[in-house]
């Protein structure tokens, strides 16, 4: 196995912070994003724990640690913490405002794995902004490699297959697979790090490559889909209460749930 | 207290899963938990009666026992669901002990009356039949000042709970004297405004609460006292007048400035039923940096700094001690520390304004010119809002977790703040010297520091696994002593209560306590209102 380097391409995406609330802006057709908080997608800071836990806990198995990230010219603040975290070197993809489909995020990471001749990527299994959970699995179909998707432990064995257990309904699931592979996280795996003041110093000084869409020629960006509106949620009736087991009962039965 | 900890305490992955399948709508709305309605106590033990633990108190024999015509009276002007009564199943323990259980009083009835105009007839009342009243409020005072000694009759404003008008221009919020403050915070948030006091019983305490004890709080340094910031109040008085200043302006000379007798008044002299505070408007970005330090030299030069370089952005600046660290750890074992050493001193550092970009460059400019000239030896920055919460929590969790062995005797006292730190080495040195520290059976598991720089305010927390006359009799009144001689105050923000009214002397003369103690006489004859506390 220690023959073997691994190569590690971990792309993260510049999501709303998940403790802010979204709000759906007045004309109803997005969620408001000026004044809002911006944070790393919070399964990706957990793909970037485990590739920093994978090197420190063998040192020769890890030759790179790639952190990539489409999205505006801020995005440049979580991969900087990536860098921190321990990402040896970084690129940012500047699709300005764009809203970039799953299909087209896969391809351009398909190229971005080609070029960074990557074997191995962890990434988060959704980003908490649209929910899709699709691009892992895109990717891996793009690049035919196995995929190990909601992963809640990463074991590297001996004969150089991966071992990964999977977060599935009602238990885990072990899988094994061989390199190279593409890993989606789930919460469990880990609980990510803090980024120290001395590494986000060192940090600024780690490679960040600049690239734009227009780089990426052979992709269609163009969405695929159309958001016809976004809407709050129904607010929930406030509780009420009652004053005895009867009217309890009463309630209950009105609103045929006994 | 524990309410809004426990609010606070998000963890992360519990969080998260929560959220798991939720849509993007729906996300944010499973990581607000409200935990409400539910006491949690700081420690276990079961408190003794005060009257039974300081037997030097005795019942005041001019008071009168409560009658059933007394009760009459009362059912005549409150309705049922107002009066709470004592019985063989209920013995209203949550509002005869305190929240650290240290105190506890043997009241047999809790009026809790809907209107203003009814906690007036029933004061009036009280004062006719010399009846003593201990006014209560979220019952969050740390030195047994809103729990009853003996048979006093509780008083609780938790019904008077409405928001009474706000003014988005001016920002000037009035409401009732029973609303929660984290409530009221929420109420503010919501129209861009902050209450400009903050502390860890936000959950519970009221607003009424705060004013009446003058509470300080984590964002004192901001935004200053409640004398500055409490526009008027509206009290009633010992005879049953209510006296209302609400309408009151930013800018008023008009004769003697009432308000300020009744904040940190401590339920004697008028019970606060409504409040009118001036708020500022909501820092839209916050940003929070945990420091570690190599000493308490250390902790003030970074204090200095802080002051210099982040100026009118810097909101909070707190110091830890090892020590109080070392016991969070033990009480949060799932939660990891932002460091994995040990260091003799933390800060934790928390700015907030209205410019994300800015504050970011500032304090990035900061740390990085404290790290160079070293006065910092390690530290991190939350690079999200659970992180921010989290490093909070390392700071917040200190005072339950300072009891989680058992009690905690607490002190907070303001210093010099040279000698802010030696209280806390001279407390260690003098229980050591008296052989109370160490593994059990040693009643005192460690004496810790921590507070609020920015305001010179020490927290000497006395983590014990019993309360005992021991202990006690080692730190008081050694530790008023050390106060005076540093000519520090004995409360900086608890107010005195019932644990420190023997020991007002300690910070004030003797033609001070005089006064204080003549106005109360003028304006409550009969000494209803919160006896056997305060001078």
């Amino acid at each position: 196995m220690a023959s073997k380097q691994l190569r590690i391409l971990v792309p993260v995406k510049r999501v709303i912070d998940y403790q802010i609330r979204p709000r759906v802006n007045k004309l109803g057709t997005a969620i408001e994003t000026t004044g809002v908080k911006f944070s790393i997608n919070p399964f990706d800071d957990i793909a970037v724990e485990e590739a920093v836990r994978i090197r420190e806990k063998n040192k020769s198995l890890v030759e790179s640690i790639h952190a990539v990230s489409i999205g505006p010219s801020k995005a440049q603040d979580i991969l900087r913490n990536c860098l921190a975290k321990g990402a040896d070197t970084s690129t940012l993809i500047d699709s300005k405002d764009a809203r970039i489909e799953p299909l087209a995020v896969a391809k351009v990471l398909k190229e971005v794995v080609e070029k960074q001749n990557a074997n191995l990527v962890i990434m988060g299994k959704q980003a908490i902004d649209d929910d899709c959970n699709n691009t892992g699995q895109m990717l891996a179909g793009m690049l035919k490699w196995p995929q190990a998707t909601n992963a809640a432990k990463v074991e590297f064995l001996e004969s150089g297959r991966v071992e990964v257990t999977r977060e599935v309904d009602g238990g885990e699931e072990v899988i094994s697979a061989s390199l190279p592979l593409v890993i989606t996280t789930d919460l469990r795996l880990n609980i990510p790090r803090y980024v120290g003041l001395q590494n986000l110093m060192k940090a600024k000084k780690k490679p960040m490559e600049k690239l734009a869409l227009k780089d990426f020629s052979d992709v269609d960006f163009e969405p695929r889909l159309k958001v016809n509106s976004i809407e709050e949620p129904q607010p929930r009736a406030p509780g009420v209460k009652v004053n005895s087991v009867d009217e309890l009962i009463e309630k209950l039965k009105d609103a045929k749930v006994i | 207290m524990i309410r809004s900890t426990v609010t606070r305490q998000l963890v992360r992955t519990v969080a998260l899963r929560q959220c798991r399948y939720a849509p993007v709508v729906l996300r944010t709305a499973c990581v607000s938990p409200n935990v409400h309605n539910h006491r949690f106590y700081a420690t276990k033990i079961q408190p003794k009666l005060t009257s039974e633990n300081y037997p030097s108190v005795k019942r005041n024999p001019n008071y009168k026992q409560l009658s059933s015509e007394d009760l009459n009276f009362f059912k005549s002007i409150l309705t049922e669901n107002e009066i709470l009564q004592a019985s063989e199943s209920e013995d209203l323990a949550f509002y005869n002990e305190d929240w650290m259980r240290k105190y506890k009083g043997q009241s047999k009835i809790v009026l809790k009356p809907k209107s203003v105009e009814k906690i007036a007839k029933i004061v009036k009342y009280c004062n006719e039949q010399k009846l003593a009243v201990v006014p209560q409020g979220g019952n969050t005072g740390l030195v047994g000042g809103s729990v009853p000694v003996f048979d006093e009759i509780i008083l609780s404003v938790a019904n008077l709970n409405q928001i009474r008008h706000f003014d988005p221009v001016s920002g000037i919020l009035k409401c009732d004297a029973g609303v929660i403050l984290e409530n009221a915070d929420n109420f503010l948030a919501e129209h861009g405004y902050i209450f400009p006091l903050d502390l860890g019983a936000k959950g519970s305490c009221h607003v009424g609460g705060v004013v009446a004890t003058n509470a300080g709080g984590l964002r004192l340094l901001r935004y200053g006292s409640l004398h500055g910031s409490v526009l008027g109040l509206e009290v009633v008085m010992p005879n049953g007048d209510i006296v209302n200043s609400m309408d009151a302006l930013r800018k008023d000379n008009t004769g003697y400035d009432l308000k300020q007798l009744f904040i940190g008044s401590e339920g004697t002299i008028g019970i606060i039923t409504g409040v009118s505070i001036m708020t500022p408007t909501r820092p839209k970005a916050f940003n929070v940096s945990f420091l570690a330090v190599e000493s308490y030299e250390a902790v003030q030069q970074v204090f200095v700094k802080a002051k210099k370089d982040l100026s009118e952005i810097l909101s909070a600046f707190e110091f830890m001690d090892s020590n109080s660290q070392e016991l969070t750890k033990q009480h949060l074992p799932d939660s990891p520390h932002p460091f994995e050493d040990k260091y003799p001193f933390y800060v934790l550092i928390e700015t907030s304004g209205a410019n994300k970009e800015h504050d970011d460059a500032k304090l990035e400019a900061f740390l990085e010119s404290a790290m160079e000239e070293e006065l910092v030896v390690d530290g991190v920055v939350a690079q999200d809002e659970t992180e921010l919460k989290n490093l909070w929590q390392w700071r917040e969790m200190i005072p339950e977790s300072s009891q989680a062995g058992g009690g905690v005797y607490k002190y907070d006292v303001s210093l010099p703040l040279k000698d802010l730190y030696s209280l806390v080495e001279a407390a260690n040195t003098k229980l050591a010297e008296a052989g109370l520290v160490g593994e059990a059976p040693k009643p005192v598991i460690q004496a810790i520091g921590y507070g609020h720089v920015g305001d010179g305010n020490l927290h000497l927390n006395v983590a014990v696994r019993e309360y005992s006359k021991d202990v006690e009799k080692a730190l008081e009144p050694f530790v008023y002593e050390f106060v005076s001689s540093k000519h520090g105050s004995i409360s900086a923000e608890h107010g005195l209560g019932f644990q420190k009214k023997n020991y007002i002397g300690y910070s004030k003369n003797a033609e001070e306590v005089k006064l204080i103690k003549d106005l109360r006489t003028h304006y409550d004859p009969n000494a209803i209102l919160n006896p056997y506390k305060y001078v």
